[in-house]
C-alpha cells in the first residue's frame, strides 16, 4: 500500500500518479513492495542479490516503470538490476530515485543498472533524482549504469537531478556495436553543499557506431560538480560530447572531456564550456518585465530544459 | 510620453571614466515616431538604455508621463510600458522562441503565432527552435522585433532593427514597425537608413554625445548622407541608377 509520501515522491521522479501503466516494480526501503509482469515484459526478484531482473522479449513495445523510494533515516541500499531488451523491441523505461529523509542520519541508494538493448532495439531510459528532508540528514545517491548496445540498436538515456541530492557519484558506461547508437542527456543542478561527480565512459566499438553526449550543469551556492565524459572509438565511429555549465555564487565546476580514437576514420568531437549567466540575457529579460530573480530562473530553466 | 531632462552619462571602460552622453534633451510624444541617427559610436544606442534603464545616467532626469523614473530599475520601468528591442539580442541555451514570446506577453495580450507571422517567420517552423546558436544572426534579430511586437509597450524603441535583415524582410520590417504603432504609443528608431527615416515624424541627429540637431528628412539627411551611405555604393550603380535593390 502506497502512502501520500511515497505517491509523491513518485510522482516527482517518475511522473507518477498511483499505480504505473504497463509492468514495474516499486522499490521501498530496501524492499520491492509492489510488481507487475506483462507477456513478454518479465519482472523477477534475483535469488542471490538485491535487485531484479526484468527481461523483455523480442519485438514487444511497452512501458517499464522501476523506480526506488527511501523514506527512512540512516538507511543505506543497494540494488542490482539486470535489463534486457529483446531484439527489435521499443521500450520506454523509467528508473530513479527519490529520497524522503526523515532524520539526521544519511539516507543512501546505490543502483547498479546493467543493461542489454539487443540488436534493432530501441530503448529510452529515463532516470531522475529528487531528495527532500529537512532534519540535516544527507540524500546520496551513487548511480552505476552499463549499458551494451548491440548492433542496430538506440538507446537514449535521460538523468536528470535538480537539487535535492547532496552527494552524488555517477558512473555511466557504454560499449556501442556496428550500427547502434547512443545519446545522452545529463542535467543536474546543485546548491548549498551539496556535490555531484559523473564519470561517462562510452565505447564506440564497430563501424557506424556513434554517440551523443550532452550534460548542462548548473553549480550554486558552494556546490561543486566534476565531469569526466570520456568517448573512445575503436573503429570507424562518431560521437560528440557536449558539456555546458552556468556556474554561480561560490561554486566550482571541473569539466575534462576526453575523446580517444584508435581508428583512421574515426569523428571525435569535444566541446567544454564554464560560464556565469550573461549581463546582457538578465537585461533582456528584466526589460520584458521580469525581475533579475524570475529571468535568472527563467535563463537555468531553459538551460536545463 | 517620454523625456530625458539634462541627461549626462558616463561609464567605467577599463577602470576609466569616459564621458558618453552630455547635456542630452528629449522629449518623445505620444503617437509619434521618432528617428534616432548620427554616427558610429555617437551615443544613439546609449540614449535608449538610459530610457530602458540599462545604464543609469550620472546627471539629469528620465520623466515618463509626467513622473520621475530616473531611480526605477529596468524591470519596473518595462512594467511601466517603457520596451527596447536589442541592437544585438543575447542567446538563450536551451530556452525555445514560444517561452521567450510568452514571457513577453506576460504584462500584454496577444499570441505567438501572429507576431511570428508579422515578421516573416512561420510559427511552425519557429516556436520549438531555441535561441541558440543554431539560429543565425537575422533570425535572432527578427524574433528580438517580434518580442518587442509581443511585449507592445507604450513606447517602443527599436535598435537598429535591420541590421543583419535580408532586403525581402527589410520592406517587411517597415511595414510592421509603421503599422504596428498606435496613436498612443511613441516609436523610437535607431538607425541610418534612408528608407526608415523617410517613414517617422522627427529626426534627431545625435553627434558625440549630445543631441546636434533635430528636424525633418529634408533638413538632416543632407547631414548624415555621407556618413549613411555605403561605401560601396558605386558598385551598385548602372548609369546613375541604383540597380540593386539596395535598402540604404
Amino acid at each position: 500500500m502506497l502512502t501520500a509520501l511515497d505517491k509523491k515522491l513518485l510522482q516527482e521522479i517518475a511522473d507518477l500518479h498511483g499505480e504505473p501503466p504497463g509492468a514495474f516494480n516499486i522499490r521501498k526501503d530496501g524492499q520491492g513492495i509492489e510488481r507487475r509482469s506483462l507477456e513478454g515484459i518479465e519482472i523477477n526478484p534475483k535469488q542471490d542479490q538485491p535487485g531484479i531482473d526484468v527481461q523483455v522479449a523480442s519485438g514487444k513495445e511497452g512501458t517499464v516503470h522501476i523506480p526506488v523510494i527511501l523514506t527512512e533515516t540512516d538507511l543505506s541500499d543497494l540494488v542490482y538490476n539486470t535489463i534486457d531488451i529483446g531484439e527489435g523491441s521499443d521500450i520506454t523505461l523509467v528508473a530513479g530515485c527519490g529520497i524522503h529523509n526523515p532524520g539526521s542520519g544519511n539516507a543512501q541508494h546505490d543502483g547498479i543498472h546493467e543493461i542489454r538493448v539487443r540488436r534493432g532495439a530501441r530503448l529510452v531510459y529515463t532516470e531522475k533524482h529528487f531528495g527532500e528532508g529537512d532534519q540535516g540528514g544527507k540524500r546520496v545517491l551513487n548511480p552505476k549504469t552499463v549499458l551494451f548496445i548491440e548492433e542496430g540498436a538506440y538507446a537514449e538515456l535521460e538523468l536528470v537531478q535538480i537539487r535535492g541530492v547532496d552527494q552524488t557519484s555517477r558512473v555511466t558506461e557504454a560499449e556501442v556495436e556496428a550500427g547502434g547508437r547512443l545519446v545522452m542527456y545529463e542535467r543536474l543542478l546543485t546548491d548549498g553543499e551539496q556535490t555531484a561527480d559523473s564519470d561517462i565512459l562510452v565505447k564506440l566499438m564497430g563501424e557506424e557506431s556513434a554517440a551523443r553526449i550532452i550534460s548542462r550543469s548548473v553549480a550554486q551556492g558552494s556546490s561543486s560538480q566534476k565531469f569526466y565524459p570520456r568517448l573512445l572509438a575503436y573503429g570507424p565511429g562518431r560521437g560528440h560530447v557536449e558539456c555546458d555549465s552556468i556556474i554561480m555564487d561560490r561554486a566550482t565546476v571541473r569539466s575534462v572531456p576526453e575523446i580517444w580514437a584508435e581508428n583512421a576514420d574515426a569523428e571525435l568531437v569535444h566541446e567544454a564550456a564554464i560560464g556565469k549567466i550573461a549581463g546582457e540575457q538578465l537585461i533582456k529579460l528584466m526589460a520584458l518585465g521580469l525581475t533579475e530573480e524570475e529571468a535568472e530562473e527563467a535563463i537555468i530553466s531553459g538551460f536545463l530544459k | 510620453m517620454l523625456s530625458l531632462q539634462n541627461i549626462n552619462l558616463e561609464l567605467e571602460v577599463e577602470e576609466r571614466r569616459v564621458p558618453i552622453l552630455n547635456d542630452v534633451n528629449l522629449e518623445f510624444e505620444a503617437g509619434k515616431m521618432y528617428a534616432l541617427t548620427g554616427p558610429n559610436g555617437s551615443g544613439k544606442s546609449s540614449v535608449a538604455r538610459v530610457a530602458m534603464g540599462i545604464y543609469r545616467q550620472t546627471a539629469g532626469q528620465v520623466v515618463y508621463n509626467g513622473e520621475d523614473v530616473s531611480d526605477l530599475g529596468i524591470s519596473e520601468r518595462a512594467r511601466k510600458g517603457i520596451g527596447y528591442a536589442f541592437q544585438h539580442p543575447p542567446r538563450f541555451k536551451g530556452m525555445p522562441v514560444k517561452d521567450m514570446l510568452e514571457m513577453a506577453f506576460k504584462y500584454s495580450d496577444g499570441y505567438n503565432c501572429q507576431v511570428l507571422r508579422d515578421i516573416g517567420l512561420c510559427p511552425d517552423d519557429y516556436l520549438e527552435r531555441t535561441l541558440d546558436n543554431s539560429l543565425s544572426g537575422g533570425e535572432i534579430k527578427r524574433i528580438e522585433i517580434a518580442t518587442l511586437l509581443a511585449q507592445n509597450p507604450k513606447v517602443r524603441i527599436f535598435d537598429e532593427p535591420e541590421a543583419g535583415i535580408d532586403l525581402w524582410s527589410f520592406e517587411q520590417l517597415i511595414d510592421v514597425i509603421g503599422s504596428s504603432h498606435r496613436e498612443d504609443t511613441t516609436t523610437v528608431v535607431i538607425s541610418h537608413q534612408e528608407k526608415i527615416l523617410n517613414m517617422v515624424d522627427e529626426i534627431i541627429l545625435i553627434r558625440d554625445g549630445t543631441v546636434s540637431m533635430r528636424g525633418s528628412r529634408e533638413e538632416i539627411w543632407p547631414q548624415i548622407k555621407e556618413s549613411a551611405e555605403c561605401a560601396c555604393r558605386n558598385s551598385c550603380r548602372l548609369e546613375g541608377e541604383i540597380y540593386a535593390d539596395c535598402p540604404r
